[in-house]
C-alpha cells in the first residue's frame, strides 16, 4: 500500500464528496434504495478502491486481486459508485440502478456486474463468504492451518452493525478465529442504526470490541471518516499475523448533508425535490466540513 | 427375468437373503474420495458429522483439504460460496434435515443465485432415519430443493449409485445437491450400471413386444420394493414398467412422457412428502405433456416418528403392498 501523502488526502476527500453526490443522484434516479448507510461508508469505500485494494479494474478476474465481500448489499451505492469512478464501469451506468436490465441490481448480483465478488443482500451471510475465500486463498498459499507468511491476496469484508444481530455473523467470526484467517480483515459500519431505530435499542452490540477479541480476533477501532486512520488500520491489519482482523469504523449515517446526519430515518428513504437540491448543495459547498476531520 | 439387462443389475436383485445390503450414504464416503484423488480442487466440510455422512475416509487422507465446521450449518453452505468463488469444488455434508433444511435461505442466495459451484450432500433423508425420530428424518428436502433456479437434484437408490452421483456432480460445474440415506438398503445396482445426469433408466420392463399396463417411477432405496412390487404384479399377470428417477432435477421428460404414453397410468414412490417431491416433478412434466392416471407413495402430510425403519415405512405407507395396492387403484382410473 502506498505511502499516504498529503495530496492524495486531497485526492481522497473529493473523490468522496463526488461520491456521495453520485449516491444522491443514484437513488433519487432510481425513486427507491438505501442512503444513509452508503453516504456514511462513502469515505472508506473511496480510501478502498483509490488507495488499499491490488486490483485491476481492467482486469475485474484477475487472480491475484484482493477480494471486497460486501454482506450488507443493501449499500451497494456507495459500492457502484465507488467501482464506476475506479474505472470498473461508465460512471453514466450509476443512473441504471434498480431499473429492469440494469447490471446495477437494488442488492448486488455478482454474475450481472464484472468486479463484484458475491452476491448479499440477506443480512448476515457476507463474513461466511469472506472466510471461504480466505480459506481458499490460503489453501492455495500454503496450508490449510497454518498461517501464510506472505499475505498474497487479502479479504476485505464489509458489515453493517444491525447484522451483528445474526446468528451466522457469530458462527462465521468463531470459524475466523478458530483458523486464524489473517488474511482476513472485516469492517463493521458502526453507525448505530438499523431499520427499526437504534442498534442498542433494538438488540445490544456492546460490548463489540470484546465479543470479537473474545472469538480471537485483532480489534481495532477508527474514526470512518478520517481517511489517516482508515489507511492506518488497513496497514496495521498487514502486519498482523495468527488472527483475522476487525475494524470497528465509527461512521455518521447520511454523513454531509445536515439533514440526514444521524437520522435513522434515512436508512432507506425517498427524497423531496427541495431536499435534493439542498443536499447536493451542500455537499458541493462542504469545503472544509468532512476535510477538517482529516487533520 | 424383466429386469432389464442393459443396466448390469445386481445379481441377487430380488433374494433379500443373498443381497448384501449397504448403506446409499458409503457410496458418498467411496465417491468423495475417488473424486478427490482425482481433482485436487476438490475440498470437503462437515458440520460436526464426520464420520455418520462418511466425510471421514477424505477428511483422513486429505487433511489440508477437509474443514471441520461445528454444528454451524449456515456457515457452513456461505463459507463453501466462498471457497468455490476462489475455485474450489466443496462438498458439504450434514444431515440433510439441516442442510439443505436449516440453512435453506444460504443455499439459495449464497450457492445458487451466487452460481458457487457446491456440491450440498444432504444424509439421512427420509423416515428410514428410525428410531432418532421426526426431528432428524427430512421429508421435504427434495421439496424444498427442487423449487430453487440453478441447483440440480438426484436421489440415488443404493450405494452403487450414491457413488457415481458423487462422482458426476464433481465433473459438472454448478450447484447440485444428492440425498443419502442412512439405513442399510438392498444393493441394486453394480459398479458397471450406468448414471448420466438427466437421464432415467427403466430397471423392469414389461415383456418384450407387449405394453405395461402401469409404470412405476421411483427413487431412492425405495426403488427396491417397486421392483419387489412389480415381480409380484408380474407374476399376478400384471405387466409394469419400473424406472429409477434419480435424477430429479434436471429430470429425463422424453423416458418419464414415455412411460406415460405406453403404460397410460403411473405410480410414483419416494421417501419423502407427496406434496412437492419427486412425484410433484412427474406430475408436473405429465400435466403439460401427456396426463395419465397417478397415484403417489410417500409420506401424507404427517410427520415421522421413531422406530425401525422397517416398520416405518410400513406404518407411512410405503411397503411393497402398499405400492401394489397402488398400482391396482391407479388401473381402475385408467
Amino acid at each position: 500500500m502506498p505511502h499516504l501523502h498529503e495530496d492524495k488526502i486531497k485526492f481522497l476527500e473529493e473523490m468522496a464528496n463526488t461520491i456521495r453526490q453520485d449516491i444522491i443522484q443514484m437513488v433519487v434516479k432510481a425513486e427507491s434504495g438505501h442512503v444513509g448507510g452508503p453516504m456514511g461508508m462513502a469515505d472508506i469505500f473511496t480510501a478502498l478502491y483509490f488507495h488499499i485494494l491490488k486490483h485491476d479494474p481492467k482486469k475485474p478476474d484477475w487472480a491475484d486481486r484482493d477480494r471486497v465481500v460486501l454482506s450488507n448489499g443493501h449499500i451497494c451505492p456507495v459500492l457502484y459508485a465507488a467501482m464506476a469512478r475506479a474505472g470498473y464501469f461508465p460512471v453514466e451506468e450509476l443512473q441504471t440502478l434498480r431499473q429492469f436490465g440494469s447490471r446495477l441490481q437494488g442488492h448486488p448480483h455478482r454474475t450481472a456486474l464484472p468486479g463484484l465478488e458475491t452476491t448479499s443482500g440477506p443480512l448476515g451471510s457476507g463474513l461466511s463468504q469472506a472466510v471461504g475465500m480466505a480459506i481458499g486463498a490460503r489453501m492455495d498459499g500454503s496450508t490449510l492451518l497454518t498461517t501464510s507468511a506472505k499475505k498474497n491476496i487479502n479479504v476485505y469484508g464489509f458489515m453493517s452493525d444491525g447484522e451483528q444481530d445474526c446468528g451466522q455473523i457469530w458462527e462465521a467470526a468463531m470459524l475466523a478465529g478458530k483458523l486464524k484467517l489473517d488474511n482476513l480483515t472485516c469492517l463493521i459500519d458502526r453507525n448505530n442504526i438499523q431499520i427499526d431505530g437504534l442498534t442498542e435499542n433494538i438488540m445490544p452490540l456492546e460490548p463489540l470490541r470484546e465479543k470479537y477479541e473474545a472469538f480471537n480476533w485483532h480489534v481495532l477501532e477508527i474514526n470512518g471518516h478520517n481517511f489517516v486512520e482508515i489507511v492506518n488500520a488497513y496497514e496495521e491489519a498487514q502486519a498482523i499475523f495468527e488472527k483475522p482482523v476487525l475494524i470497528i469504523a465509527h461512521t455518521i449515517p447520511g454523513k454531509g448533508v445536515d439533514f440526514m446526519e444521524f437520522q435513522y430515518q434515512w436508512h432507506s428513504k425517498t427524497f423531496k425535490p427541495e431536499e435534493v437540491t439542498d443536499a447536493l448543495n451542500q455537499l458541493r459547498t462542504l469545503g472544509g466540513k468532512i476535510a477538517s476531520e482529516h487533520q | 427375468m424383466p429386469a432389464n439387462p442393459q443396466i448390469k443389475l445386481s445379481e441377487h436383485l430380488l433374494d433379500l437373503e443373498k443381497n448384501e445390503q449397504r448403506p446409499t450414504r458409503d457410496g458418498y464416503g467411496l465417491g468423495l474420495l475417488q473424486a478427490g484423488d482425482e481433482d485436487a480442487s476438490i475440498v470437503a466440510l462437515c458440520a460436526d458429522l464426520t464420520e455418520s455422512t462418511r466425510t471421514e475416509a477424505f477428511a483422513k487422507k486429505y487433511p489440508d483439504r477437509f474443514i471441520e465446521m461445528g454444528v454451524a450449518e449456515q456457515n457452513l453452505a456461505s463459507v463453501a460460496s466462498g471457497l468455490a468463488a476462489m475455485g474450489k469444488i466443496p462438498f458439504i455434508t450434514s444431515y440433510a434435515m439441516f442442510s439443505p433444511g436449516r440453512n435453506w435461505e444460504q443455499v439459495r442466495t449464497t450457492i445458487c443465485y451466487n452460481e458457487a459451484n457446491v456440491k450440498i450432500i444432504g444424509s439421512h433423508a427420509g423416515v428410514s432415519v428410525g428410531p432418532d425420530g421426526a426431528t432428524h428424518q427430512a421429508i421435504e428436502d427434495i421439496a424444498i430443493t427442487r423449487v430453487i433456479a440453478n441447483l440440480s437434484v438426484f436421489a440415488p437408490c443404493d450405494v452403487w449409485e450414491g457413488k457415481r452421483a458423487t462422482l458426476a456432480v464433481g465433473k459438472i460445474n454448478g450447484p447440485c445437491y444428492i440425498r443419502f440415506s442412512r439405513e442399510k438398503s438392498p444393493v441394486i445396482t453394480t459398479q458397471d450400471s450406468p448414471f448420466e445426469i438427466g437421464k432415467a433408466h427403466a430397471y423392469w420392463t414389461e415383456p418384450k413386444r407387449t405394453k405395461p399396463q402401469a409404470a412405476i417411477i421411483a427413487c431412492g432405496p425405495l426403488l427396491h420394493r417397486a421392483l419387489l412390487a412389480a415381480d409380484q404384479l408380474e407374476k399376478g399377470g400384471v405387466k409394469v414398467r419400473v424406472i429409477n428417477n434419480v435424477s430429479i432435477k434436471p429430470m429425463d421428460e422424453e423416458t418419464i412422457i414415455k412411460a406415460a404414453r405406453d403404460a397410460g397410468a403411473i405410480v410414483t414412490v419416494e421417501e419423502h412428502q407427496v406434496s412437492g417431491g419427486m412425484g410433484s416433478a412427474v406430475a408436473e412434466v405429465l400435466a403439460k405433456n401427456h396426463p395419465v392416471p397417478m397415484e403417489f407413495i410417500g409420506v401424507q402430510n404427517r410427520f415421522g416418528e421413531s422406530g425401525e425403519p422397517n416398520e416405518l415405512l410400513e406404518h407411512f405407507g410405503m411397503g411393497v403392498e402398499h405400492i401394489i395396492a397402488a398400482v391396482e387403484k391407479v388401473l381402475k382410473r385408467k
